[in-house]
């Protein structure tokens, strides 16, 4: 802690308001809507992403609302089955392209430069080319649903000969795919040239903020695997237009080898859309413990175990395809290890909250309840591991549960308590404590209404990807359903939050909260255009961590 | 249903074990099933759910301990350790302990669930869209099963029908349900013609990918006789929620039994495709084939969906020369999802659905197909439409089995 102060006053006393404040008008932002175009500021950049995810966030909601008001109850009463097959396809197209990586995308270009003191990003025009990529393929994605033939219909996991039937619309789907994946290869390649080149001196990897260290894993993993995805439905491209049998079996052919290639990508995906979340959590637990991050190191190892790890468990969304039992075997077991270096995470999580002197401030509750409810989702990740209750669950809302588990009280809450966290760094006023904490409490109960009686209709026999189903399911899914448009709607509330925060509040200071570590809190609130002009020094300083 | 909200609404716990409560957990948990290998799965569920529910306890009991304890606002002071490498160990160690602890007897249950020797009998199932074939190998027995017509029409959008009436089998039943003897090893094998399906029938513990062009195989031994219901797992397309399946487990003789039945059956239908059909009885078949196996895409109404599938009615292939469409409907369309149905339907279906196609939606030809001719196009005869007017059958309005779409389109001809 003492530390910490001191390099944070030496910094300060060194640079004057040097890298806290800028001087020269001339390298400000541009004036007007141009500055959003043609910026190539990491500030600029994190926020446009940030803005983007918000909207998506929004538009993957309403879907989603879509798929629960037809749920609600039983028979078919709103909408076609299949226009519910293209918003479930859409729903998670949206959310895990449009909402999760981005935002995550966002936050890394915002924050990372800031965390390790570097100027900006290593490669600030093509982080403008990275952004501006994506408005283009989703409004090609989603321009499908007004095409006559409809949007996307066969699942996001896109498996032939099904997703072949698609109408129109495919090679469109097929184009905003390409497009979105190299946004990410791009975005990727950004950071991990910004982590290997922009650290002042001093910083070495084992001091990196957890968060850096997770983006960097992160953005590996992205550009390991994004390239597979590619080429898996550039296979499906051809084998549609090109009269090519990758998947296909009467040209010789095979249907399963795309799920493989698929999930050698998707199952990596998995953890890009929560490695960035362990680090946001890593970073605020002892901020609001006010202790230092327990296990610095172990949490470091397990992450890398975690992203080799993910390389050789794909095969575990294919239990019921027909493998040969030693290939289940080896796929159950490497599945169970997961569990291990994720164990360790969350420990060493509870570890730091362990004697520490805590409040809870909404970026807290947040962590907290991530912690709490990913860890649910990771346990029910456990039972789905043991291949023989795997054939059983496979296929149902118990499935269903499980990743929104992990991935709405967990990756969303990671960033909207990295939202709360940075938000006065962003904007330099405190946003609404008492509206922070009431949007936590609303989105925990609806969140909970709304997933937790799927593990109970899933385990009963209800199947995923349907539009109606038997009685005995009808009171779990109008509950579900109550939770859905429960926790959809207090989303407004984070909106506005963010809205009021920017427009005004209490000024925050430059440390804002008060276990904060880290260079960007040296930095004044709001955070300049410009920031760490001149390397700081870092000296032996542990600050980061 | 009132009252099963308030069921659904109490805890778990609160439920009696014993007795008939003992069924509400039904709707809440994995069902034991009726063969070995679903009761080990059950346990094994059973098992690694309470051994999470320890692991969660534990945690989250730490962490709720240190939230209430080790706050600010009760003055707690802020302690200064941030490593401990025994502490790194231990929590490595152990859960790993845990983790072996619990793939053995996962591992154990794979390998009996793998294992497919000695089977008794070998069912062939074939997954289309939306509904199966089941083929006994050894019987020769062969036919498909598709959702139950009266629950297929109350599924409909807007169909105004009440679905209480159908209770927890609503989706759940079947026109034709699969049959199988108690006691037997039964192998199934699984294929698809179109697109993946997997068939799931959770009391038995199975579930297995219908992959085209593949088969994979799995197997029960079913140890009660009864009624078990699965569903399509799947996502197969539009109707992917409404292709059930309905397995019959009966005793041996029973099996025998229905198995002789089965087979006149099949004898006096083959027959039936030598005799002279009148117009009403193909349309009436045809109307009821169209809506299993063509409405899917191309509607009921045969108005198609624009851009996706297109119309039958007035189209050219269904109002054109009868070759096309008999072809069309025969060997389908390679590249399009148009399935060939050669192998799907019976001559007389296929008769039935063409005759149907051609007379209804305004399409109004007069043809008539008879099975016969159906049947001799397969060796390569070009079909002959007849028109209805040459047909000696009498006067079709007066049939009281028309449906209202036959006679619309029968008095289209007149």
């Amino acid at each position: 802690m003492s530390s910490h102060e001191d390099v944070v006053h030496h910094s300060n006393d060194a640079e004057g308001a040097g890298y806290g404040h800028h001087d020269h008008d001339e390298h400000g932002p541009a004036p007007g809507l141009m500055r959003w175009v043609t910026t190539t500021n990491h500030k600029d950049i994190g926020t446009l992403y940030l803005w983007f995810s918000m909207i998506m966030f929004f538009i993957g909601g309403a879907m989603a609302l879509v798929i629960r008001a037809e749920l609600f109850q039983p028979g078919i009463q709103i909408v076609d089955p299949m226009f519910f097959n293209s918003m479930t396809t859409m729903h998670a197209l949206v959310m895990i392209f449009g909402v999760v990586m981005p935002a995550f995308v966002g936050l890394a270009n915002w924050m990372i430069p800031m965390m390790i003191g570097a100027p900006d990003m290593a490669l600030p025009r093509l982080n403008n080319w990275s952004f501006w990529i994506m408005p283009f393929a989703f409004t090609i994605l989603l321009s499908t649903l007004f095409m006559d033939s409809g949007g996307p219909a066969g699942g996001w996991t896109l498996y032939p000969p099904l997703v072949l039937q698609m109408g129109d619309s495919f090679a469109y789907v097929i184009f905003a795919i390409h497009f979105l994946g190299i946004s990410s290869v791009m975005g990727s390649i950004n950071i991990v040239a910004t982590i290997f080149n922009m650290r002042p001196p001093g910083m070495t990897f084992m001091k990196m903020p957890m968060f850096v260290w997770t983006w960097l894993i992160t953005a590996y993993l992205l550009i390991a695997t994004i390239p597979v995805l590619a080429g898996a439905v550039t296979m499906l491209l051809t084998d549609r237009f090109f009269g090519t049998s990758f998947f296909s079996a009467s040209g010789g052919g095979d249907p399963v080898m795309f799920q493989h290639i698929f999930w050698f990508f998707g199952h990596p995906e998995v953890y890009i859309l929560i490695l960035p979340a362990f680090g946001i959590v890593s970073s605020i637990i002892p901020t609001f413990a006010r202790k230092p991050l327990f296990g610095y190191d172990s949490m470091v190892y397990a992450t890398a175990s975690i992203a080799f790890l993910s390389f050789i468990v794909w095969a575990h969304h294919m239990f019921t395809t027909g493998m040969p039992l030693a290939g289940e075997l080896f796929f159950m077991f490497s599945t169970m290890m997961i569990s291990v270096p994720t164990g360790v995470k969350v420990f060493n999580w509870v570890a730091t909250m362990w004697k520490g002197s805590m409040s809870f401030e909404t970026p807290m509750l947040f962590a907290v309840g991530f912690v709490i409810m990913f860890t649910i989702g990771g346990l029910s990740g456990l039972m789905l591991a043991m291949t023989p209750a795997d054939i059983q669950y496979h296929d149902t809302y118990f499935v269903v549960a499980h990743f929104h588990y992990v991935l709405v009280p967990g990756a969303i809450y990671s960033i909207m308590a990295a939202t709360y966290y940075w938000l006065p760094k962003w904007t330099g006023n405190m946003y609404d404590e008492k509206l922070g904490k009431m949007h936590f409490w609303i989105s925990t109960i609806f969140v909970n209404v709304l997933f937790f009686p799927m593990h109970f209709v899933g385990l009963a026999g209800m199947n995923r990807r349907i539009p109606d189903y038997s009685l005995q399911f009808a009171d779990w899914n109008m509950i579900a359903t109550i939770g859905a448009f429960g926790f959809g709607f207090s989303q407004l509330m984070f909106f506005w939050i963010v809205v009021k925060c920017i427009k005004g509040g209490e000024k925050a200071s430059g440390e804002v909260w008060e276990g904060a570590r880290g260079l960007e809190w040296t930095v004044a609130s709001p955070a300049p255009y410009h920031t760490f002009e001149t390397a700081p020094n870092i000296g032996s300083a542990t600050l980061t961590r | 249903m009132k009252s099963s909200v308030l069921r659904a609404m109490l805890p778990a716990s609160l439920i009696p074990v014993a007795g008939s409560s003992w069924a509400d957990w039904g709707a809440l948990n994995m069902p034991v099933g009726v063969t070995e290998v679903s009761r080990d799965v059950q346990g094994l569920h059973m098992l690694i759910f309470w051994i999470c529910c320890a692991i969660g306890a534990v945690v989250f009991g730490v962490m709720i301990y240190s939230m209430f304890m080790h706050r600010k606002s009760k003055g707690a002071k802020p302690a200064d350790f941030h490593e401990s490498t025994t502490v790194e160990i231990v929590w490595t160690v152990v859960p790993l302990v845990i983790l072996i602890a619990m793939a053995i007897p996962a591992a154990k249950v794979l390998i009996k669930m793998e294992d497919f020797s000695g089977s008794e009998m070998s069912i062939k199932i074939t997954g289309y869209q939306w509904r199966w074939q089941y083929e006994y190998l050894d019987e020769g027995i062969a036919f498909y099963s598709a959702l139950d017509a009266t629950q297929n029409a109350a599924r409909q959008q807007n169909a105004d029908i009440d679905l209480e009436q159908f209770g927890e089998t609503y989706l759940r039943d079947v026109d034709n349900e699969l049959v199988v003897p108690v006691g037997k090893k039964i192998r199934f094998l699984h294929t698809a013609a179109d697109v993946i399906h997997s068939w799931w029938v959770p009391d038995l513990a199975v579930k297995k990918d219908a992959i085209p062009g593949f088969i994979n195989e799995n197997w029960a031994r079913i140890d009660e006789p009864g009624i078990y219901r699965g569903k399509c797992a799947e996502l197969c397309g539009r109707d992917h929620g409404f292709m059930p399946i309905v397995v019959r487990a009966v005793p041996q003789e029973e099996f025998d039994t229905w198995v002789a039945d089965q087979k006149s059956a099949m004898a006096s239908a083959d027959a039936a495709v030598e005799r002279n059909w009148s117009q009403d009885e193909l349309l009436a078949m045809g109307e009821k084939i169209h809506g299993q196996s063509c409405a899917g895409c191309h509607q009921q109404e045969g108005q198609g969906i624009p851009g996706m599938f297109p119309a039958i009615a007035g189209s050219d292939v269904a109002t054109g020369a009868l070759d096309t469409h008999v072809a069309t409907i025969m060997n389908g369309i390679e590249g399009t999802p148009m399935a060939a149905f050669r192998d799907a339907l019976s001559d007389t279906e296929l008769a039935a659905v063409i005759t149907f196609q051609r007379n209804a939606f305004g399409n109004e030809t007069g043809d008539v197909v008879q099975p016969l001719a159906v049947r001799e196009s397969r060796t390569g005869t070009p079909i002959e439409p007849i028109r209805q007017s040459l047909l000696d059958v009498g006067s079709p309005a007066a049939s009281p089995n028309a449906s209202p779409n036959a006679s619309m389109a029968v008095t289209g001809v007149n």
